[in-house]
């Protein structure tokens, strides 16, 4: 069994990306399991058909310990036979998220649902590793490679070097490594070139440039993945390559994660941001 | 100060400084750095600290420290008798903090106190979705079952504020619908470096929420005063207040022993404040001191020579009337306490006592001690602060050694080497001294006696010392130094 989390930036496509990217493995015969590491409970809408998955924590509260929770009532299954589970948690501002991840996963090892028919688990993880809770996933005895969703937008890169930094702390004293970054494209200029740089300097790989296409859209609002909805389209040839050099992935690195000034060199080398002038710090365009 | 410089036979400054020379040197070198200025012999002349204090818990050694929520529950807000006070948070701390001070209570329970626990029992989900819905039902509930409590202190364990709920607002909301106060405390166990903090912050509670909020019905007198530091330990306050009565003062308030909430909001009316633990509550008067220029003083309740002291000194701050009764009080008490000298003083002449408690006693008691005819050879605190140990320097006798927060390895060894007849501590360290067939008693709790202040605590004071160090059990125990 391999257990994969999926880190990147809020917002930059974690969950579609994880769910068509599962979807593919499961098309290949493979059996998975996704964890939602989120409180928004959307890591598995898109196999389940289903607005929102009853999460773990939400049946801790309605039964009042954990200890009253079955397997069952929180596991679901999806297309191509995937295993759902969300964690759970609250809406933002209250509590603490961080310890519904804890506690959900906590509650799955306690109660087998890692079976040894499973090929794959994977984590779908809040944007920032904010607190200990969003790194559990990655602790010694859970995932050991990780993929970062990035794109060509500065901040996701940002994101993307910053989670490395979170895996190099993990993998200098456990079985952590970075297996690669996915480029969710956002079609901005040279993403290709660049992302294939960023993950030179990490020392990883692009594992796959995903184009951005509107049928992941259109599959979406049906609560579907591109690979059920429209198996023959480009899209979900595009997961299910994904799916297949995820399966076949070997380079497995003790990720070297970037200085600020290297990363701001890198994205001036290409045209992203201006040559440092100090000059136009702090000024707005009108001015 | 130089002609009441006392010597205990056998200790020289240079005796005391080997021994904790010898005692630190087992340690690794930045443990004996960090403990080093923590442990010091007296100087009584110099009337100022010889110690360093308040200061993080060297990790390795064990500290007999508890915790700021220790602080609020168990010390200034848990004694207040006709309120409900709230463990919110895990079970555990509210549970282990139930009743354990051993400050007494007057009144029908669930009518007029309210001596029970109540918590919010925090489960995982409380964690993970947050306490504040939970707290607002608590708080319903508790009113609605006690519906004669004054008010409702929400007392913060750790997890409620390492998940930031916001007990504040849901106090507000909750003092609005209910109509009674309701006092949110952030006294989360990890805040500051002991229980010391949490009394301060208590303190600020008090400021922010009740001082001031009530009037006393009858017509103020020149003789109001409250007592402030008093936590009616085995019923020390009922020795307290009616000797404080008997001299002519009108005590308004106690703080916070057998309290009432309603006397503690109204005291900002009074002509002065008395305060006996200094530690814990030191800040309340300095805030009505500022805030309505109310003067306060300390005074020490342990042992008929501190007492008349004590006494004198209050009459000092007020009318020929009150010199008086004050007078006729110590000539009437005079003759009873020096029967309870008489009886006792010759099994306890020149037997050596070491305490470690918590901000006061450690040097308050002493004088109870001497009346006895017993030397005080080593004392420290567990969570006193710089000004603590500057009125702890005139008290202790010369050289003698001084400990802040030991850890319980240093108070072995410097018990091993002192030799003393009794040691008065705590519950966690009672059974070590006893195993080494030393005499102990618990000073935090009086250990199941008191009360221990004003005349009447010092005939059971006297009887308890007594009893300690003269049972005849340890004749059977063979010491093993």
């Amino acid at each position: 069994m391999r257990q994969i989390a999926i880190y990147g930036k809020g917002g930059i496509g974690k969950s579609t990306t994880t769910q068509n990217t599962v979807a593919g493995l499961a098309s290949l015969g493979k059996k998975v399991m996704i964890v939602g590491c989120d409180p928004k409970a959307d890591s598995t809408r898109l196999i389940l058909h289903a607005k929102a998955q009853n999460t773990v924590m939400d049946l801790v509260r309605e039964l009042g310990t954990v200890e009253d929770l079955e397997l069952q009532d929180v596991m679901k299954i999806g297309y191509g036979d995937i295993k759902c589970v969300e964690s759970g948690g609250p809406e933002p501002g209250v509590g603490c998220a961080g310890r519904g991840v804890i506690t959900a996963i906590n509650f799955l090892e306690e109660n087998g649902a890692y079976t040894p028919d499973l090929d794959f688990v994977f984590y779908d993880v809040l944007g920032d590793v904010v607190c200990g809770g969003f790194a559990m996933p990655i602790r010694e005895g859970k995932a050991e490679e990780i993929y970062i969703v990035t794109s060509g937008e500065m901040m996701a890169m940002y994101a993307a070097n910053n989670i490395s930094k979170g895996i190099l702390k993990y993998a200098t004293s456990g079985k952590v490594r970075l297996a690669g970054l996915i480029c969710n494209a956002r079609k901005t200029d040279m993403e290709f070139e660049l992302i294939s740089e960023l993950a030179r300097r990490l020392g990883t790989q692009m594992i796959h440039f995903v184009p951005r296409d509107n049928q992941v859209q259109r599959a979406e609002l049906r609560r579907m993945t591109v690979i059920e909805y429209s198996p023959e389209h480009p899209q979900a040839k595009e997961y299910l390559t994904l799916a297949q050099k995820i399966a076949d992935n070997k380079m497995l690195v003790i990720p070297t994660p970037l200085e600020m000034e290297e990363l701001e060199e890198l994205l001036m080398k290409f045209g992203i941001m201006e040559e440092e002038d100090e000059a136009i710090v702090g000024i707005a365009e009108a001015a | 100060m130089s002609d009441n410089i006392r010597k205990i036979e056998g200790i020289t400054k240079e005796s005391t400084e080997a021994l904790i020379a010898k005692t630190l040197s087992v340690y690794p070198e930045k443990a004996r750095k960090k403990r080093a200025p923590h442990l010091a012999a007296n100087d009584q002349g110099s009337g100022s600290a010889c110690v360093k204090s308040n200061k993080k818990t060297v990790p390795g050694v064990m500290s007999a420290r508890g915790c700021a929520y220790a602080g609020a529950k168990g010390v200034v807000w848990g004694p207040i008798r006709d309120m409900v006070h709230v463990s919110h948070g895990p079970v555990g701390c509210g549970w282990y903090s139930w009743g354990t001070r051993r400050n007494m209570m007057s009144g029908i329970t669930g009518v007029t106190n309210f001596a029970m626990q109540f918590t919010s029992d925090f489960q995982e989900k409380d964690i993970v979705y947050g306490g504040d819905k939970k707290l607002k039902t608590l708080l319903q509930e508790a009113h609605e079952l006690f519906p004669l409590a004054k008010g409702i202190s929400v007392l913060s364990e750790c997890p409620v504020g390492l998940i930031g709920d916001d007990i504040n607002s849901v106090a507000k909301a909750s003092a609005k619908e209910l109509d009674i106060p309701v006092v949110p405390c952030s006294c989360e166990g990890f805040r500051g470096v002991s229980q010391s903090l949490g009394h301060h912050i208590s303190n600020d509670t008090i400021r922010d929420y009740i001082i001031g909020t009530r009037e006393f019905a009858e017509p103020e007198s020149p003789y109001d005063i409250s007592l402030i530091g008093e936590y009616n330990i085995g019923g020390d306050a009922w020795s307290t207040k009616p000797l404080l009565e008997e001299c002519g003062f009108n005590v308004k308030s106690v703080w916070t022993g057998d309290g009432e909430l309603e006397k503690i909001a109204a005291t900002h009316t009074v002509k002065l404040n008395v305060i006996h633990c200094y530690r814990s509550m030191n800040y309340m008067c300095k805030v009505m001191e500022e805030k309505y220029g109310i003067p306060w003083i300390e005074l020490n309740f342990f042992g008929p020579t501190k007492i008349r002291e004590s006494l004198r000194k209050l009459a000092e701050l007020f009318d020929d009337n009150i010199k008086a009764k004050v007078e006729a009080v110590i000539a009437k008490y005079d003759p009873i306490m020096q029967a309870i000298v008489e009886e006792y003083k010759p099994r306890l002449d020149g037997k050596k006592v070491m305490l470690l408690v918590g901000g006061l006693r450690p040097r308050h008691t002493i004088g109870a001690y001497e009346d006895l005819g017993m030397d005080c050879v080593g004392s420290g605190y567990e969570f006193a602060h710089n000004d603590d140990y500057d009125r702890t320097a005139p008290e202790m006798p010369d050289a003698t050694v001084v400990y802040d927060d030991p850890s319980e390895y240093e108070f072995e060894k410097f018990a091993d080497a002192l030799k003393p007849d009794l040691i008065g501590s705590g519950i966690k360290e009672k059974y070590v001294f006893q195993k080494m067939g030393i005499p102990f008693r618990q000073m935090h709790s009086w250990d199941y006696s008191g009360p221990y202040h004003g005349y009447k605590g010092f005939e059971v004071f006297a009887r308890d010392v007594d009893m300690a160090i003269n049972s005849p059990t340890w004749k059977l125990v063979k010491a093993p130094f």
